[in-house]
């Protein structure tokens, strides 16, 4: 199920680079670390054990594999194109983020590591961690910036209510990335006995392959549901791009199959030409953050710029070095979705098909809305549902005024 | 190995049988003026060598105390041309102190690496640190930076190996930059015995001058490495000086004060 070992898979290359991005700029500390994971990685691939442990946990405790939904009601609204959900929102922790976890969660276990470390935005990848971590009996600390701790108080309080220990991070932006730091920061200091359990397709190599091996599970399974449900392929396959971790993973079985297209949805906030956006495949250019060469909103200065999205999971400058080679060759598109199209696409599933995603999720979600009324009845698009909307209640509450005595602010 | 500014200097300290003073401030902090005036202040109080820092929006090897500076910095507006005036005024001030720029790759990589060392060595710059740029990633920076006759210089970590030293050392110039810690920049109360494995499995590896930071902020702390490293580097605790300053005057004679505490220090036998 788990299929880590891809033939003829050409990216990325020994060094961690597809094309131009990736590699891995960190500091000599950190080196032996990093190379510890990509060694052990390796030594897991080659080791059936280790997928046949990955994949009874995918089975019996994630519940794989996640079934597609055909949402008649929803297409009606997207041009009358099929449209089909991957529902990696019915994962156990409500979105795809477990699918890594478990199989990182396991390499800590074979590096002797005690402790493990996360960076969270929305708090899905927390949650996760937190719940492995309570599986295997591990130490965790998850960072989160103090502004997402905030909007999504609901996911703070299931890490703790797991064991875990969670750090409101109050520097820079007190987002995603700013967590992202203070994760790097503790692992410098904490290495010997601590693994840094990335949560995206982004970060040094190993991290951008690995992650996305890890989640491969879901294109996987997908196109064959897709086949046996249809007959065959879908005209498009979309998701919603933070760091890229679901996108990559539902993308990256398709990538052989030519007449698939590929469109990632970015957060663009208020709009990707105003300066509060999340947008950076669309309006970023090529730099290093976080240890990878990749697309990055910066100033002329290097200095990177502050993102912007309703979506504490998408809210992010920048983005996993695969999408940003995909982008290049073109063999996948990006596109900017505003929070006002994903919070009206949140209510569309919702009153259509009684599915609530979450708000991430809705940007794929308004982004095949969109698709769908360019391709027509014809087509049929396949949607990657990441995570379920129970954490985003209280910000959809506010967005349409759904508390008593409260008007929305939209 | 040519001599450089930076070798010079180094070799000019190990002749008098001392460590040398190695300080670091980041550019623009408190602003751009008062940033140039407080190196120029660690220079007067003894220190043979300055870095100046090129302020990050993300600085990730760096603790609460250089964090905060940078953000004062940032929203003060500097640029990397601001950083650039800062290294061409310090070393026309002083022309005899190497002025070394330690910066995240960045910032670099976007302004255009060739362009970077260039402007870097017109400006009296003598090389540059640069801490998250591991020597696998380095060879455009190295290529431009030997056209321009700048050190670069590495840091080793204690979680290096000694294959790895070898490696790392191999491609450096200058001195090499030993973390006394498994850790961002701060002060601390103890430096620790991982520097002093550190410096000898690295001098094993080259005939480079060895310097030793992360944690250094006082003179004994700066006599205790100096007994067996060839350099003593000391950065957030001359930050700390100016974020508790008074006022700018007051925030110059203390960081004055304490480059003198320190080579005083790095002069005890």
């Amino acid at each position: 199920m788990s299929e880590l070992n891809v033939p003829g898979t050409q990216v990325p290359d020994a060094r961690g680079y597809f094309g131009a991005y990736g590699g891995r700029f960190i500091p000599e500390a950190l080196v032996a670390a990093v190379e510890q994971v990509a060694e052990e990685y390796e030594k897991a691939k080659a080791d059936p054990s280790f997928a046949a442990e990955l994949d009874t946990l995918l089975k019996d405790y994630t519940g794989r594999p996640s079934p597609l939904t055909d949402v008649h009601r929803f297409s009606a609204e997207a041009g009358g194109a099929r449209v089909l959900l991957k529902r990696e929102d019915l994962n156990h922790t409500g979105s795809h983020k477990i699918n890594n976890v478990l199989g990182q969660a396991l390499l800590t276990r074979r590096m002797g590591k005690t402790r493990i470390i996360a960076e969270t935005g929305a708090g899905q990848h927390g949650v996760a961690t937190a719940t492995a971590c309570a599986l295997f009996g591990l130490d965790c600390t998850v960072y989160m910036g103090e502004v997402d701790t905030k909007r999504q108080a609901l996911n703070v309080a299931r890490m703790r209510m797991l064991g875990a220990e969670v750090i409101p991070v109050t520097s820079g932006s007190r987002t995603l990335k700013d967590a992202i730091n203070e994760a790097f920061r503790d692992w410098v200091a904490n290495v010997d006995s601590t693994h840094y359990l990335f949560g995206t397709v982004a970060g040094p190599h190993p991290f951008p392959m690995m992650v996305r091996d890890f989640h491969r599970v879901i294109g996987v399974e997908a196109r064959r549901q897709v086949l046996e449900r249809t007959g065959r392929l879908p005209d498009a396959v979309v998701a919603c791009v933070g760091g890229g971790s679901n996108a990559m993973g539902i993308f990256h079985e398709f990538i052989p199959d030519a007449g698939v297209r590929l469109v990632g949805f970015e957060a663009a906030g208020d709009g990707a030409d105003t300066p509060r956006h999340a947008a950076t495949l669309t309006k970023g250019d090529p730099g290093v953050l976080h240890g990878s060469r990749t697309y990055v909103l910066q100033d002329e200065d290097g200095q990177t710029i502050e993102s912007h999205s309703i979506s504490a999971g998408l809210d992010y400058p920048g983005v996993g070095p695969e999408h940003a080679w995909l982008k290049d060759t073109g063999r996948a598109e990006y596109r900017p979705v505003t929070d006002r199209a994903a919070m009206e696409a949140l209510r569309l599933l919702s009153r259509t098909e009684g599915i609530i995603p979450a708000i991430e999720s809705a940007h794929a979600l308004a982004g095949a809305l969109e698709l769908g009324r360019e391709l027509g009845p014809e087509a049929t698009i396949l949607v990657s549902l990441s995570g379920r909307g129970d954490k985003d209640m209280h910000t959809a509450a506010e967005y349409f005024g759904l508390y008593d005595d409260a008007e929305g602010t939209n | 190995m040519a001599d450089t500014q930076l070798t010079t200097a180094l070799a000019a300290a190990k002749a008098e049988g001392r460590a040398a003073l190695i300080g670091y401030l980041p550019a623009g902090f408190p602003t751009v003026d008062g940033g140039i005036a407080a190196i120029n202040a660690l220079i007067e109080g003894g220190c043979d060598v300055v870095e100046v820092g090129l302020p990050h929006s993300d600085p990730v090897l760096d603790g609460a105390v250089i964090q905060t500076a940078d953000d004062i910095a940032l929203r003060g507006g500097v640029k990397i041309k601001d950083v650039l005036r800062t290294v061409a005024e310090v070393a026309a001030a002083h022309p005899a102190t190497p002025v070394l720029v330690m910066t995240y790759w960045n910032p670099v990589d976007r302004y255009g690496v060739a362009r970077f060392a260039a402007d870097l060595a017109a400006a009296g710059g003598a090389g540059c640190i640069l801490p998250d740029l591991p020597v696998e990633e380095s060879a455009e920076w190295r290529k431009a930076a030997e056209e321009h006759g700048l050190d670069t210089v590495f840091v080793v970590a204690p979680s290096s190996k000694d294959a790895r030293l070898a490696e790392v050392t191999a491609a450096g110039s200058g001195f090499v930059y030993a973390a006394a810690v498994m850790g961002v920049t701060g002060t601390r109360s103890a430096v620790g015995n991982l520097a002093e494995d550190l410096v000898a499995r690295t001098r094993a590896a080259t005939p480079l001058p060895v310097c030793v930071g992360l944690g250094v902020s006082n003179a004994e702390q700066a006599a205790e490495v100096a007994a067996f490293a060839d350099g003593v580097i000391v950065g957030s605790a001359f930050v700390k000086r100016l974020l508790e300053a008074a006022d700018p005057e007051a925030g110059l004679t203390a960081v004055r004060e304490l480059a003198a505490d320190l080579a005083a220090g790095v002069r005890r036998r």
